[in-house]
């Protein structure tokens, strides 16, 4: 009986493991769906739409998160296939250092520019 | 037919009546009396042209008049009457009326309002308007002219696009355009008193009522625009960072910090720089915007038809009034180094020139990511798109520090001084966070993020309220307006973590479980209405507390042009927005069901409503000020 | 001195951006797919029309053989549309056409190929897409040229014209 007890709660414990393991595909399914965008809509990610061509994307990720892909793996099939223009997420490289680097460089500048005339001023007020 | 005519030769002699201005005015400008009454008049039949012009469209719209080619581009007679009108500014060249309007009305009620500022300077301001509204004549009537006759007469037209056929998008384009044209105001007005030595407290007092009208314009115009996308564009969403999107939240971060330096500049000639920097910046980012959505040079859902040749032209006139306005900057703009003696660094100059600091690193994220893949594609001829994640990842983290800044920096004064304001703010600060984690605490992966930006925005929250309760009428718009943006930040922040949605496929007469609640699809009923034939889909929906709210999504099937929509139903109660559309699975007797539950949507939109009545209050307040 | 530097340096970033922008207008800004990688095709495995048997790409596309792979199915319009340059293009003894059938109903299907002409000398099943994506597809109608070597040389989106099946037939001879 009592073995019996444990045989019982050795397997919910692991159907419970395997349903937070679907939960947590299932977040990462979305995660990634929503970050790809609907080549033939305007403006929609895969995740928002039901195209043809959505409905097909979404039956592959599934497919590759079941096969384990990683989500790099699976956002490198479907650049390779599409090209970057499929990511809404802008990967960090070469082509992208700009893009993220920019903004953060100006925004130091300003920091630095504000910073020095705040000293020259509170010295000159000194005088 | 006639009106068309009557439009268009309108349109002809407001042009002529701009040259016969800059003439008179120039004449005008350095006689000793006061501003020549003609000018006035002038401005005044000016703006009457132009109205008649809009009135002729809407006219041609109205009657269905085919042998107007915008009218048959973009309406259909089985259309309502209300969206034959408003289809009027639904499409380029009519919203080019609509600018065209902005302009020459905004000017007008300037000259009038105006009466008591030295003559030059408003001359000034008339000139530099006419500038910009000779430059949008030229381009309506050269490229995008409303009046273009076609012959022979069709009989039908093609329709207007039905996602456009929603009260909230025939409104958002007039209340959008008084924001965001109304800022040329500010850009001629800062010009003129440049090249005078103008910039000073006098100019900013009466300055400042147009930058509020048109900030308040600019707030509630985008909110709009939201609020249609949500309501009508079927995905639950509001706001997607798409390029025409953030073209109207640029120049409002702009306004938004011109506002606040306007405010140190009436009291204290400080900022001066910031102040004509901004004044330039606002105008030229709605004008490069116009340039982004409407010449095809990015992809975009709301695009109006591409054309190149208009793109050029706008290009064109923009970088003129750029290289114009920075070399008048140059020229004229005199440094104003004088108060250095009084300079105190923990003062309100400093939590503007802070603010500013943050608000331009917005909207570089902003420009930066909408314009940088046209750059990469020219040079490179890469495509990249840069969606969603890349504007939060840069933004969210910077609002930590900006709301924190926001509750310190109107109080920089005093920290010198009373110790029971920094007890108060501590206490706020402790329940904040404390607040914050017990109800984050099982609620979402990312703690740490989240408790510390809901922190930031609730002590914001908590430290405005006080002063809303305690400091009576000091100050009010401000605290109104802070107040509006802490409960923004909380509403958006919540409604992001509780949101969940349920997507499935069912058939009618199905029920589909899960948690505690289900979706019932009842059954589905068949609609005709003037120009679209419709399925409407009943559901019931019960939720985990037992109550039953009745959803009932529709799918249109609009004649002309032949397009099918999804039209989500909503309930919106005060706490959650409950929302549903349905789309049709093919070849098959299922419908495809997505169900969301968005809570504290209404708060959203009462919070950006407080942020513009901030405004409002700060408009009129001058009646109370000592 | 300094001001005039910044002054300069902003001018020359001003026309830098207005010819960029310039530039940028005459670029198409829909999406086309960079042909000038020539891609291989996917390896796959897929059912065919005639007997629902699984082939794989190794035994359809043979080397020394230019292939044609167009996309079709009995619900898109286009597809009539373009039917009869695929026919014209099938009389011609170097390509071979391999079709395949997206999403659709084998009945419809076989309807459509009784009723308009069958100019391929292989169908293949596609019945959820995922074949198409596999090729990068967008939809349909869409058409591959491949090569002797398995390479994708040319693609057209959309129905293909008259001009279109003057170009391949002047790669294939």
């Amino acid at each position: 009986m009592k073995i019996l007890k444990i045989f019982f709660i050795i397997f919910l414990s692991m159907s419970f493991v395997q349903l937070k393991s679907d939960e947590k595909n299932n977040e990462l399914k979305n995660k990634i769906l929503k970050n790809i965008r609907c080549l033939i809509c305007q403006g929609q990610s895969v995740y928002d739409s039901e195209s043809d061509f959505s409905l097909s994307i979404k039956l592959i990720i599934d497919k590759k998160i079941n096969e384990n892909s990683s989500e790099k793996e699976i956002y490198d099939y479907l650049r390779e296939k599409y090209g970057d223009w499929i990511i809404y997420d802008p990967l960090l490289n070469k082509k992208t250092y700009i893009l993220w680097l920019l903004p953060l460089l100006l925004f130091l500048l300003g920091g630095a520019i504000i910073y020095k005339k705040l000293i020259i001023k509170n010295n000159n007020s000194d005088i | 037919m006639l009106a068309s005519q009557i439009g268009y030769y309108s349109l002809i002699l407001g042009l002529l009546f701009s040259f016969l201005l800059c003439v008179v005015s120039a004449k005008d400008f350095n006689k000793n009396k006061g501003v020549n009454q003609n000018i006035l008049t002038l401005s005044f039949l000016q703006l009457m042209f132009v109205v008649v012009s809009f009135l002729s469209l809407i006219l041609s719209f109205t009657n269905s008049d085919f042998s107007n080619e915008t009218v048959f581009n973009n309406s259909h007679t089985t259309k309502p009457l209300f969206y034959k009108i408003s289809g009027t500014w639904g499409n380029h060249e009519g919203s080019l009326l609509l600018w065209l309007l902005v302009l020459t009305l905004f000017i007008f009620i300037f000259l009038i309002k105006s009466r008591e500022q030295p003559k030059k300077y408003r001359i000034l301001t008339l000139l530099f308007q006419q500038i910009i509204i000779i430059g949008f004549f030229l381009f309506v009537l050269m490229t995008s002219n409303p009046f273009n006759y076609l012959f022979p007469i069709p009989q039908e037209g093609l329709g207007l696009n039905p996602i456009l056929q929603d009260p909230a998008l025939a409104i958002h384009p007039p209340i959008l355009y008084l924001g965001y044209v109304g800022s040329s105001i500010i850009f001629s007005s800062s010009l003129a008193a440049v090249t005078q030595n103008y910039i000073s407290k006098e100019w900013a007092q009466h300055i400042k009522k147009w930058v509020l009208v048109s900030w308040i314009f600019l707030t509630i115009g985008i909110m709009l625009g939201s609020i249609w996308a949500y309501y009508e564009l079927g995905w639950g969403g509001f706001w997607f960072w798409d390029p025409v999107e953030n073209v109207s939240l640029m120049p409002w971060l702009t306004l938004t910090a011109l506002l606040h330096c306007i405010l140190i500049l009436e009291r204290r000639v400080a900022l001066t720089s910031w102040v004509v920097m901004l004044s330039i910046t606002t105008f030229m980012l709605s004008m490069c915007g116009t340039f982004l959505v409407r010449s095809g040079i990015l992809n975009s859902v709301h695009t109006f038809a591409n054309d190149p040749a208009r793109g050029i032209f706008i290009l064109v006139f923009l970088f003129v009034l750029i290289f114009l306005s920075l070399g008048i900057f140059f020229l004229f703009h005199k440094e104003n180094n004088k108060n250095l003696n009084n300079f105190f660094w923990l003062s309100k100059e400093t939590s503007v020139l802070v603010n500013n600091w943050f608000m331009m690193y917005f909207l570089s994220v902003i420009l930066i990511g909408t314009v940088y893949p046209i750059f990469l594609d020219v040079i490179s001829t890469e495509k990249i798109s840069v969606g969603p994640p890349f504007y939060q990842k840069l933004i969210a983290p910077f609002l930590v520090p900006f709301l924190l800044f926001m509750v310190f920096g109107p109080k920089l004064k005093w920290i010198k001084s009373k110790i029971e304001n920094k007890k108060s703010l501590i206490i706020f600060s402790i329940i904040s966070v404390i607040l914050t984690f017990s109800i984050l605490k099982n609620l979402t992966t990312d703690l740490l993020f989240y408790t510390v930006l809901i922190s930031a925005a609730f002590l914001l929250f908590f430290s405005t309220l006080k002063e809303l309760f305690v400091k009576k009428f000091n100050n009010i718009s401000q605290v109104i307006a802070h107040l509006g943006f802490s409960m923004f930040i909380l509403a958006i922040l919540f409604n992001n973590i509780l949101s969940s949605e349920i997507i499935s496929n069912i058939k009618v007469g199905e029920k589909y479980s899960y948690n505690k609640s289900e979706i019932f699809f009842e059954k589905i009923k068949e609609k005709k209405e003037s120009n679209y034939n419709s399925i409407v889909g009943y559901f019931k929906i019960t939720d985990e507390t037992g109550k039953i709210v009745q959803l009932k999504p529709e799918i249109r099937i609009y004649n002309q042009p032949r397009i099918i929509t999804s039209e989500a139903d909503i309930k919106t109660t005060f706490l959650e927005d409950k929302f549903l559309v349905m789309n049709l699975v093919k070849g098959d007797e299922y419908f495809n069901v997505r169900y969301q539950v968005k809570p504290f949507m209404l708060m959203i939109w009462i919070s950006v409503l407080l942020l513009s009545l901030g405004g409002l209050i700060g408009l009129f307040k001058k009646k109370y000020e000592k | 001195m300094k001001n005039k530097l910044n002054l300069f340096a902003l001018i020359l970033f001003l026309s830098f951006c207005f010819f960029t922008f310039y530039e940028g207008l005459n670029n198409s800004n829909t999406y086309t797919p960079k042909i000038n990688d020539e891609k291989n095709i996917p390896i796959f495995k897929a059912k065919t029309f005639k007997s629902n048997i699984d082939v794989t790409s190794k035994k359809i596309f043979e080397k020394n053989s230019y292939y044609i792979l167009n996309i079709w199915a009995s619900w898109c319009v286009p597809c009539r549309k373009e039917h009869p340059f695929l026919m014209e293009l099938s009389k011609n003894q170097s390509v071979k056409l391999i079709g395949l059938n997206y999403r659709d109903n084998f009945n419809n299907a076989e309807k459509f190929i009784n009723e308009l002409g069958n100019p391929y000398d292989q169908i293949l099943i596609d019945s959820d897409g995922t074949l198409g994506i596999e090729f990068g597809a967008y939809g349909v109608p869409e058409t591959f040229l491949i090569d002797k070597n398995q390479k994708i040389i040319k693609r057209f989106i959309g129905p293909i014209n008259k001009k279109i099946v003057e170009q391949i037939k002047l790669i294939i001879k």
